[in-house]
């Protein structure tokens, strides 16, 4: 049984951001990765706190980090509802570890990995 | 009138703003429900005013009017959807979620893709089966302005397309997940609309030939998206009778009678009705009843008493605008009171005196180039044109922010940006590049009608917000967009209004708008008045009469700055017809 990823956004217009003032490069990148990683077989889904904030209020794991850490700590990775990763987005290789893609897949990331400032 | 015969379920009105799509919509549901059909009346305009023409409050919920029977009336008001979505997303996850992120949800919610996509479900939910329709024998659309309307009914083809081909995930549209659950919904809405057995749209139009080019234009753009019952009304034709002896009447009807002439051949040969022009304010049960009844005017004895007027000219006005050396100068107001022709004349007059001038457009209507038809020293003219803002934000974001994506991801980038939230981001990053020009010379913006403007300053507003916020952790002194708005010696905010009552109403809800968001309009300018011209029909005289409680009011109760502008025997095109209208002069008058 492959793994599912879920990713709960901070309050986003939309997941690749286009719709705010300034394009944010790193959801512009990771956009593009979630969708490779869908297209090989990953099961992942993606929440957005502007649009889905029921999915976090109804989550406890989510609900307990927002209250401890606050929004700007997000995103928040969970594997299977647990915990990955937080505070930053994951990378192409990442997503897939996770999800457990065939090794034969080449792992290519969309953008070299220091396009955005806060990236690496 | 032919578009009355045998009426389908829906009909849509149509037409550049001022047209009067409200009265002749509001005369239709009128006719239809008094013949013993049950009418709801729907007004999509973001400035409605159909609740005033019935003198009761509508708002964003289906209400009785209670002066005629059958008939219900819903007015769609883009922000207020915005608010109710808002409230449904956020009121579940109050007190389950920290107080921040509630508030942060809120902010996010409060752009213009959150706009869009409210007002757009309102009007779904409207064109299905459903129990709050069905009792309805007639639901008649009193559409926005043109380039709003195409965009909403555009929308449900487009968001249809969206979603099937499974895009929706990534996009603006997609992570709303209501929006995926009622794809049945919007497939439905488009072959309501598609449908000639159901829908029928009705153009309307005046007899001006920059209207009905543009009408042509709507024509076209939507029988290519499927409306092709298509009829065409041209509205406010002044009657033969009233040329006898009276130079403006008889230009007037020349002009007129020569636009209907010459009308596109796509128009002519839809079916077309014709409404001659009244001397009453379309105002009230009884003059509404009267308008799709041709008769005709009734003299009366006060058609001859003399018409005095002695006000300020444009010039005037624009004598103190030159003091300032520089600035900008926006003419706000609902479509069709004529701010592209006031524009083109407030910067033809600083441009005369030697200031240097930059006229711009946001208006997707406007025709600047056909009021201009001619170039002066010192002025510069532009347009922000939507198509062309969205398309140089899409190509900008593809390059850059898109430089480094593989082919996939570039695709589902490009995908983005051809959600309707983009062309609203674009056009407000165009505006508040010229605004900044206007530290050094005259900007003379002609802006979009009223509804658009509001939401263009909304979003000027909500960056202004977030820029506060950055700005306020770091410690730094900041100006915005909306700051210069708000400030009178940077901005000077002309409303244009005609002097009839509806108009007045609507620049006085206008004005306080604007006020509610900390911007003083600096003067009113009073268009197309026939009061100020030495006509001699009875009939237009008699809208002059009219004419003069409404300046009257408007100088008592409005505005203690204004400026009356006379009703031309020719079209205002060209720079010496532009001063001549500035100056208040009838350039032919013998």
């Amino acid at each position: 049984m492959a793994k599912s990823i879920q990713i709960y956004d901070p309050a986003l217009c939309c997941s690749t951001g286009i719709c705010g003032t300034e394009v944010d490069q790193q959801l512009v990148n990771f956009s593009a990765d979630v969708d490779w990683a869908k297209k090989n077989g990953a099961q992942i889904e993606r929440f957005n706190l502007a649009q889905q904030p029921m999915e976090f209020a109804n989550n406890k794991v989510v609900r307990e980090f927002l209250a401890r850490s606050g929004q700007e700590a997000l995103p928040l990775i969970l594997i299977d509802g647990e915990f990955a990763l937080a505070g930053r987005y994951p990378h192409r290789n990442e997503l897939a570890r996770w999800a457990e893609l065939s090794s034969e897949i080449e792992i290519q990331p969309a953008a070299s990995c220091c396009a955005g400032s806060k990236c690496c | 009138m032919q578009f009355l015969n045998q009426p389908p379920r829906f009909m849509f009105f149509t037409g550049k703003g001022g047209v009067g799509k409200t009265s002749i919509s509001c005369a239709t549901a009128i006719h239809l429900a008094e013949s013993g059909k049950k009418v709801l009346l729907v007004s999509t305009d973001p400035a409605s005013n159909v609740g005033q023409v019935f003198g009761i409050q509508i708002g964003n919920q289906i209400t009785s009017v209670p002066a005629v029977n059958n008939l219900d009336a819903l007015e769609i008001d883009p922000q207020a959807a915005a608010q109710g979505y808002r409230d449904r997303i956020v009121n579940p996850v109050r007190g389950l979620l920290p107080d921040d992120v509630v508030k942060g949800i809120e902010e996010q919610l409060s752009g213009a893709c959150t706009t869009e996509i409210a007002a757009f479900d309102e009007f779904t939910t409207l064109l299905i089966a459903s129990p709050i329709t069905e009792n309805y024998d007639h639901i008649i659309f009193d559409t926005a302005p043109t380039g709003h309307t195409i965009r909403l009914l555009q929308l449900p083809g487009a968001w249809s397309g969206f979603l099937e081909q499974g895009k929706g995930d990534a996009s603006c549209l997609g992570p709303l997940a209501g929006l995926e659950k009622q794809r049945e919904q919007y497939k439905s809405a488009v072959d309501a609309l598609a449908d000639a057995e159901r829908t029928r749209l009705i153009l309307v139009a005046r007899a001006q030939q920059s209207t009905l080019r543009e009408v042509a234009r709507t024509h076209e753009e939507l029988a290519g998206i499927g409306l092709k019952q298509q009829y065409l009304v041209i509205n406010g034709i002044l009657p033969k009778l009233e040329t006898e002896h009276d130079a403006l009447a008889t230009a007037i009807y020349q002009r007129e009678q020569a636009a209907l002439n010459t009308m596109p051949a796509v128009l002519k040969s839809l079916p077309q009705d014709t409404i001659t022009l009244k001397a009453f304010d379309l105002v009230g049960l009884d003059a509404l009843r009267q308008l799709l009844i041709e008769a005709p005017y009734q003299r009366k004895d006060s058609d001859h008493l003399p018409v005095e007027l002695n006000k300020p000219s444009l010039s005037h006005l624009v004598e103190s605008i030159a003091k300032d050396s520089h600035g900008l100068i926006m003419t706000m107001g609902k479509g069709g009171v004529g701010k592209t022709t006031i524009a083109a004349a407030v910067a033809v007059e600083l441009a005369h005196r030697g200031l240097s001038v930059h006229l711009t457009t946001s208006d997707p209507a406007a025709h600047l180039s056909e009021t201009l038809n001619g170039t002066l020293d010192n002025l510069t003219v532009s347009r922000i044109d939507p198509h062309e803002e969205t398309e140089r934000y899409r190509n900008h974001v593809l390059e850059s922010k898109g430089a480094q994506l593989d082919a996939e991801g570039r695709a589902l980038l490009e995908e983005d940006l051809r959600s309707p939230c983009t062309e609203e981001i674009a056009v407000f990053q165009a505006f508040s590049r010229i605004i900044r020009e206007a530290g050094k010379k005259f900007v003379v913006m002609d802006t979009a009608p009223t509804g658009h403007t509001l939401l263009l300053l909304d979003a000027t507003g909500a960056y202004h917000r977030e820029v506060a916020r950055q700005m306020d952790k770091a410690h730094l002194h900041f100006t915005t967009p909306m700051m210069q708005l708000q400030d009178p010696k940077q901005t000077k905010i002309l409303i244009v209004t005609l002097a009839e009552k509806t108009p007045v109403l609507e620049a006085a809800n206008l004005q306080s708008d604007l006020r509610r968001a900390g911007i003083e309009p600096w003067a009113w300018v009073i268009n197309n008045s026939v009061a100020a011209t030495s006509t001699t029909s009875s009939l237009l005289h008699q809208r002059a009469l009219n004419e003069i409680v409404e300046i009257e009011a408007i100088s008592k109760v409005h505005s203690d700055r204004y400026a009356v502008v006379p009703m031309m025997q020719d079209e205002p095109i060209g720079v010496q017809r532009l001063l001549a209208l500035a100056a208040g002069k009838l350039l032919n008058k013998s």
